[in-house]
């Protein structure tokens, strides 16, 4: 899908019981209500120790779409696609506050097992993050933890097909994800976040340590993935954010959600001036 | 800099002058001590078993079962190695297990608190002499013994396995530690992002990462378990013999050296020199051991990014 896209967009299926704490008063500019959102935040705050490093963000993130999400480096956007699939709770310090509904079900609610929704949710990480195991394992790692194993053999080509790495590794699966290229372990990393078929996929810069060729490849896989999954990514690449998005999110400094909109609408015409400077690279 | 251009030739500036050269050859002296004193050791060792194997035919040393080379009677080698094998067997299915759990539990499970408490106490029971666990395994460990299987001896071979894999826990708990928090969270996140739980975690991502350090600190400890010395001697006694009976008493290889050197056998007989070739015999065991767990280390090293 792109800002000036003209792909088909897939219906929204009904996602259960949505949460109808509609916009709040300090909603970001534009924010349009969304009727297919699969991840709604609302008044999030996130806390290191004493660092406010979100202050009330409020997002409804489109289902099937790929949304962006943009800002100068320590604006937040690590911890709030952290704060989605609670990988917070790994970081001791990390406090969060607000609620974060997926299919309208409060994720920070008591009741709820950060590891059954990490099933839900997955990651693809900044850096390329291969287990020292071999092609195959690493893949099938998340299908075996989720016991979706039946037909491990076909569910690994398959995701390594989707993630367009397959033809590079199909005669050495048997060789350490290590090996690989940077960019190869990145599309591995893709291939095992897709393998046991989360519904969201959220990712931290995946092209950020990539040449532009793989970075490209990269591009491609994500407007694909949107087919089938939520796709929310980091990207401090500007005209990456304008290709591959749908929606578009900006965060500036001090961790605040400052607008949030098409992402033709964010690059073409945005309502704040600071996003605006910030898109023109006047600072940031 | 003496001049006002720069000038890199040595007579002209002082970097890398005087100093630093004496600082090289204090060093290279300190490390020179180091390795003459190995070289001397061997030197002695191999020495005393010549004359050991110009009177005992090697034949006789690694064939026969008895070993009463006090006596000079029977020299085979074996029930030494027996004794040793039974304490360092024993003590390993004691250590690493547990040692490995803690280990997973301090890298893994354990408040940075806890851990920051913890892995100091470790290192300083590491440090305690062996020849206090000797009195803790004839004071403690034998009497519990004594009570649950009428019939053991004062000496026996399961208290001073039990004591020996009590003292090589906190090896094998801080080596494996140190190699398990050396994993990157990166793979941690990885699983976690995945839907791993934190035993998933512990068990299939840091153990399988680390394996190359644990693998290094079980060699380690057991080198140290087959050359523990006071321990043994105290707890599993001093009679050479082949025995399956974990509660009978045997000697070690060690344990056999503590009885001939502080013994009154006539410096120059045949069953003084014995020491040299049972000492020989260990240093051998446990180099090849420490060669071991280098080779294991370097093998499995896993590359991380
Ligand atoms: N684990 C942590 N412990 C303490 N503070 C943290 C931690 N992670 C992030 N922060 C702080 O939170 C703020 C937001 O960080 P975050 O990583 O979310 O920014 P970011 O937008 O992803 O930046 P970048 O573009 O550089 O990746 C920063 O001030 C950062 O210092
Ligand atoms: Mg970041």
């Amino acid at each position: 899908m792109t800002a000036n896209g003209s792909q088909t967009v897939s219906t929204a299926d009904s996602s259960g019981a949505r949460s109808d704490a509609a916009m709040t008063d300090n909603a970001p500019l534009g924010s349009p209500r969304v009727d297919d959102a699969v991840i709604e935040s609302r008044d999030l705050d996130v806390f290191y120790g004493d660092d406010q490093a979100l202050h009330g963000i409020n997002m409804d993130i489109p289902e099937h779409k790929v949304t962006a999400l943009i800002g100068p480096s320590g604006c937040g956007k690590s911890t709030f696609l952290r704060s989605i699939n609670r990988m917070n709770d790994l970081i001791d310090i990390a406090r969060v506050d607000g609620d974060l509904y997926f299919h309208g079900k409060n994720i920070y609610d008591d009741d709820v097992d950060p590891v059954a929704l990490r099933r839900k949710i997955g990651m693809v990480f900044q850096k390329p993050n291969p287990f020292p195991k071999s092609i195959f394992d690493n893949v099938a790692y998340g299908l075996r933890v989720q016991g979706k194993d039946d037909d491990v053999e076909e569910q690994v080509h398959t995701a390594l097909e989707r993630a367009a790495i397959l033809d590079e590794v199909e005669d050495q699966l048997d060789s350490s994800g290590l090996d690989l290229s940077g960019g190869q372990q990145q599309r591995l990393c893709i291939a095992r976040a897709i393998a046991p078929d989360p519904e969201v996929i959220l990712m931290d810069e995946p092209a950020s340590a990539l040449d532009p060729v793989a970075t490209s490849k990269i591009e491609d896989l994500v407007e694909e993935l949107a087919e089938e999954y939520t796709v929310i990514i980091v990207t401090h690449n500007m005209q990456q954010a304008a290709r591959i998005s749908d929606k578009t999110a900006v965060f500036l400094t001090g961790g605040h959600l400052v607008e949030f909109d098409d992402t033709s609408k964010i690059f073409e015409n945005p309502e704040s001036d600071r996003v605006e400077d910030y898109i023109t690279g006047k600072f940031g | 800099m003496s001049s006002e251009s720069f000038d890199l030739t040595r007579e002209e500036s002082d970097v890398g002058g005087f100093g630093d050269r004496l600082a090289r050859y204090v060093f290279f002296s300190c490390a020179l001590v180091t390795v003459l004193t190995t070289l001397a050791i061997i030197v002695v060792l191999v020495n005393g078993a010549i004359d050991f194997f110009a009177e005992v035919s090697l034949v006789e040393y690694f064939t026969s079962t008895e070993w009463d080379a006090i006596n000079e009677t029977s020299f085979g080698i074996w029930p030494l190695i027996w004794g040793t094998m039974l304490i360092t067997v024993g003590s390993a299915v004691v250590a690493l297990p547990v040692g490995t759990l803690t280990a997973i539990y301090l890298s893994e499970y354990a408040d940075p608190r806890v851990r920051r408490t913890v892995k100091p106490i470790l290192e300083i029971l590491a440090g305690v002499p062996t020849i206090v666990y000797g009195f803790f395994a004839l004071s403690f460990i034998t009497p519990i013994l004594q009570t649950l299987f009428p019939g053991t001896g004062t000496f026996n071979a399961a208290a001073g396995a039990i004591v020996v894999g009590i003292m090589i826990i906190p090896m094998v708990s801080s080596l494996s530690e140190d190699a398990m928090s050396s994993v990157p969270d990166s793979l941690r996140n990885a699983a976690y992002g995945l839907g791993a739980t934190k035993f998933e975690v512990s068990t299939q991502v840091v153990l399988p990462a680390s394996l190359s350090g644990v693998l290094a600190a079980y060699i380690l400890a057991i080198s140290r378990a087959i050359g523990e010395t006071m321990a043994v001697t105290l707890a599993a006694g001093m009679l050479p013999q082949i025995t399956t009976n974990p509660l009978a008493e045997i000697q070690t290889m060690t344990a056999y050296m503590v009885q001939v050197g502080t013994g009154d056998i006539a410096v120059g007989t045949v069953g003084y020199q014995s020491l040299f070739a049972v000492g020989l015999t260990l240093f051998v065991m446990t180099l090849s051991m420490n060669i071991f767990s280098e080779w294991v280390r370097a093998r499995y090293r896993e590359e991380y990014q």
